[in-house]
């Protein structure tokens, strides 16, 4: 079946894969990739396949065991039912149902979030991936199974689907073939969220049959709230690794600075995502520099979770979620500091500044920044002095979206490039209207199986077009380096991951990393070259 | 009592419930997390590029400034020009826009008939002379009732076309889609037809709805008339049981959700209705869930996850 014939009615059909992610299909590259030609999908083994439901489009990210029994099968569907009644109620769902509600009933099927989803556009048009059809499986399950009269209406009213195994394994991982970017709901004229619809469906997933990605999940909230950080490092490696990072700030500048660590009464606890601390130590040491040298009264912590700021149950899981926004909160607290700013890492804001506006409560109720607001006000008040021509070099930015789109923090990290960076250019479309980096929701920590193929593919190849887009064809030339900075830990490692694949630091000069080493590389009370133009 | 009045009077009972359970739907929805999304129109001086009050150095300390008419405005161009399906989809637009404007001019039509049946039965003659207000609404009733009726069965024509020839749309939309856009031209129809045949500036309905008004006797009724009566009472009563009333549902969308921005404040009535949730039970069942036990305990427990 070609992909642009795939309906609704055989989303339950029985086959062995839904899709075919066809190459051929993808759209073309600009210059200088018009003849690029894409490493073949890696077919998974039987070892990887053994056990799991991989039948919507052969990439695996979600692991949905496939029963042994029709009986096993029509538990599990039950189970599903189950839990969809659950998050349709007041009593379970209160955090969402209120929006999920409204997308549910609002869509009046005009597919104008077709075209602005990255997804949708990548692959070439393939109608599973199109937002309409997730929502739409989803609804015609509630209504067949939840509305008076639904199964006799069915055909009339549009809710015509078999409710099979087939059916509800599919859903699961077709609500992982979604950024939650928010793209469409922008475009939306009734407002309708597909990406919240897809979050609804993971959460009732995760909450109702165990069924997550391990990354998120056991890999995830349960290793940072078990462990102190989804990365595993606990707070005995904390400071072992900050040993290293002191040291490699006074390699790299001839400044002797100490971290500070639990200091009750700061201003400041900053947060970072803690997969900086080992990919990317250079952005806890830029940090570290500014604040210093600004003199800022300042605090990292050492407490269990309260030195990652990451929260990956805002991608799947409304108990972990909270679970671990909480634990943030309590951090703050105990320490008694008059703010929390978040470092470069945009779910970790979403979760930490809006989400937990409605967790953090009582005494909880500490302030919260976003690091982009505190790095503005030193720089373009003054409080720290640059030299814009030491980033003489083509700089453009990448727009988290949780920060963008979500949170409507746009200018302030664009007033810091356009102080500290002469070659700084936009992408198009930006700000509020970007594009995903298509590593959103989850899927830059999912470096297993052949998922990374896809996520390079499908909606990092949108990423990938705007980035070459934004120099022209002279910068392209590899001798010319160019800086992509994305203020976002999981934006960075999938920006990184799809400049490998591309091989674009190689053939186009094109390397990436965060705002603040751009700050310091500029600073006039700092040697000059912190900034290295080493891909890692 | 004539059948006719029966039918209009049971339609507007229903529509009226089915408007009321619609709006209490979402009025009584719990308090959610927040999820808004920029461009958010009341941020003041920011709303252009999408930003918002958390672009603020220490925002907590300072005053918000909200930008109400900006809001407003932006409500209005949606409702009346709708802006959103304008600037994303131009094909819909076409057939959109004069649908929902000819709605609203048949709003206002059926309002007119009924200010001018209220002031027939207070003795006011409306029609062409006499009272200035009188024919004022006489005018009104007939401006607004045939660019209305011309609009919304043009436009439902247009979609109608649309949603046929486009191969996404067929097969997203269910027959009730199609069937719906063909009623709303069926009912234009009949109404025009026997408007222009026996009433053309609505004297007759203008009594009829005056008839409602006191519970008295219909005047007289040709059969074409009496049909077309059915029909805009059986349609009064069907729009609010579909879709097509999504108007309900996109007012909360905006307000409550897209455009919800309100910072929770200590000791605020939001932290106490937040606080009144955290204490509900928990019912998921996942395993990483003490299922039975309260939001608050079970987020606040710390210890082995596994
Ligand atoms: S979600 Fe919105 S844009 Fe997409 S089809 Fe529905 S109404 Fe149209
Ligand atoms: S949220 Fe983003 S990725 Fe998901 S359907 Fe919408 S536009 Fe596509």
């Amino acid at each position: 079946m070609s992909s642009k014939d795939i309906k609704i009615k055989d989303f339950g059909k029985k086959t062995d894969k839904l899709y075919n992610l066809d190459l051929k299909n993808l759209p073309g590259l600009p210059y200088p990739y018009e003849n690029w030609q894409d490493s073949p999908i890696p077919e998974l083994s039987e070892i990887k396949r053994k056990g799991k439901n991989i039948t919507l489009d052969g990439f695996l990210n979600i692991a949905v065991p496939e029963p042994e029994t029709e009986e096993e099968k029509e538990a599990m569907v039950a189970k599903f039912l189950e839990g969809l009644r659950k998050l349709l109620s007041r009593e379970n769902n209160w955090t969402f149902l209120k929006p999920l509600l409204l997308s549910l009933d609002n869509c009046v099927k005009c597919n104008t979030c077709s075209e602005a989803c990255p997804i949708f556009e990548m692959s070439g048009g393939a109608e599973i991936y199109r937002p309409l059809f997730r929502s739409d499986v989803f609804r015609r399950i509630i209504k067949k199974h939840f509305s008076p009269g639904g199964k006799l209406t069915a055909k009339f009213t549009g809710a015509d689907i078999d409710l099979n195994w087939d059916t509800i394994a599919r859903l699961a991982q077709l609500a992982y073939r979604c950024n939650l970017c928010r793209r469409c709901a922008q475009t939306c004229p009734m407002g309708v969220d597909n990406g919240l619809i897809a979050r609804e469906i993971r959460k009732l997933f995760s909450q109702e049959l165990n069924i997550a990605p391990a990354e998120l999940h056991g890999e995830g909230t349960v290793k940072q709230l078990d462990t102190g950080s989804s990365t595993g490092i606990s707070p005995v490696a904390l400071m072992d690794l900050m040993e290293f990072v002191e040291e490699d700030i006074t390699d790299r500048t001839g400044l002797n600075i100490k971290i500070p660590f639990d200091k009750a009464g700061a201003d400041i606890l900053l947060i970072h995502n803690a997969g900086e601390f080992l990919s990317w130590p250079e952005n806890i040491e830029a940090f570290a520099i500014i604040f210093e040298l600004a003199g800022l009264s300042w605090t990292l912590s050492s407490e269990m979770v309260g030195y990652d700021s990451v929260n990956y149950g805002l991608f799947y899981d409304d108990v972990q979620l909270a679970k671990v926004t909480l634990r943030h909160a309590e951090v703050a607290k105990k320490l008694g500091v008059k703010k929390v700013v978040v470092g470069e890492c945009g779910h970790a804001h979403k979760a930490i500044m809006t989400i937990g506006d409605r967790i953090w409560l009582g005494e909880c109720n500490i302030p919260r920044e976003s690091s982009m607001v505190t790095l503005e006000d030193l720089i373009v008040n003054e409080k720290i002095m640059v030299d814009p021509l030491r980033n003489d070099f083509p700089v453009t930015l990448h727009d988290p979206c949780n920060l963008t789109r979500s949170m409507g923090v746009i200018e302030p990290q664009r007033r810091v490039l356009k102080k500290i960076c002469p070659q700084f250019r936009e992408m198009t479309p930006h700000g509020v209207n970007n594009y995903c980096c298509g590593g959103g929701s989850g899927f830059a920590i999912m470096q297993s199986n052949n998922f990374p193929n896809w996520r390079y593919l499908v909606p990092g190849r949108k990423k990938f077009e705007q980035i070459l887009k934004a120099f022209t064809r002279e910068e392209l030339s590899p001798d010319v380096h160019k800086y992509v900075c994305a203020p976002c830990s999981n934006c960075k490692g999938q920006i990184r991951d799809l400049l490998t694949y591309y091989d674009a630091w190689e053939r186009a000069g094109i390397m990436y990393g965060g705002l603040v080493e751009l700050v310091v590389n500029a600073m006039t009370d700092v040697r000059e070259g912190f900034h290295e133009w080493d891909f890692h | 009592m004539y059948w006719a009045q029966v039918i209009t009077y049971v339609s507007i009972i229903v529509a009226v419930i089915a408007m009321i359970a619609k709006v209490l739907r979402y009025l009584t929805a719990p308090e959610s997390f927040r999820w808004e999304l920029y461009p958010v129109p009341h941020e003041k001086g920011r709303a252009e590029y999408g930003g918002s009050y958390l672009e603020e150095l220490d925002w907590w300390s300072k005053p918000r400034h909200s930008d109400w008419f900006k809001e407003i405005s932006e409500m209005m161009q949606e409702i009346f020009l709708l802006k959103g399906v304008y600037h994303n989809n131009k094909k819909v637009w076409t057939f959109s826009l004069p649908f929902h404007l000819g709605c609203y001019l048949t709003i206002g039509w059926l309002l007119f008939l009924l200010l001018g049946g209220i002031l027939e039965t207070a003795g006011v003659a409306v029609g062409t002379g006499g009272n200035t207000f009188a024919s004022v609404i006489h005018y009104l009733t007939i401006i607004f009732g045939y660019a209305g009726l011309v609009l919304a069965g043009v436009g439902a024509l247009g979609l109608f076309a649309w949603r046929s020839s486009n191969k996404a749309q067929r097969r997203y939309n269910s027959p009730a889609e199609y069937i719906n856009l063909l009623i709303f031209v069926a009912v234009v129809t009949v109404t025009l037809i026997s408007q222009l045949g026996a009433d053309p500036s609505f004297t007759t309905l203008r009594s009829y709805v005056g008839s409602l008004v006191t519970f008295g006797a219909a005047p007289p009724l040709g059969t074409l008339m009496t049909i077309e009566i059915v029909m805009i009472s059986l349609l009064i009563m069907y729009v609010p049981l579909t879709r097509m009333s999504h108007f309900v549902a996109k007012y909360f969308l905006y307000h409550s959700v897209r455009w919800n921005d309100e910072p929770n404040e200590r000791g605020s009535k939001l932290e106490k209705r937040l606080m009144e949730l955290l204490d509900q039970k928990v019912g998921w069942s996942g395993d990483h869930i003490k299922t039975g036990e309260k939001w608050i305990d079970i987020v606040q427990e710390t210890g082995n996850e596994q």
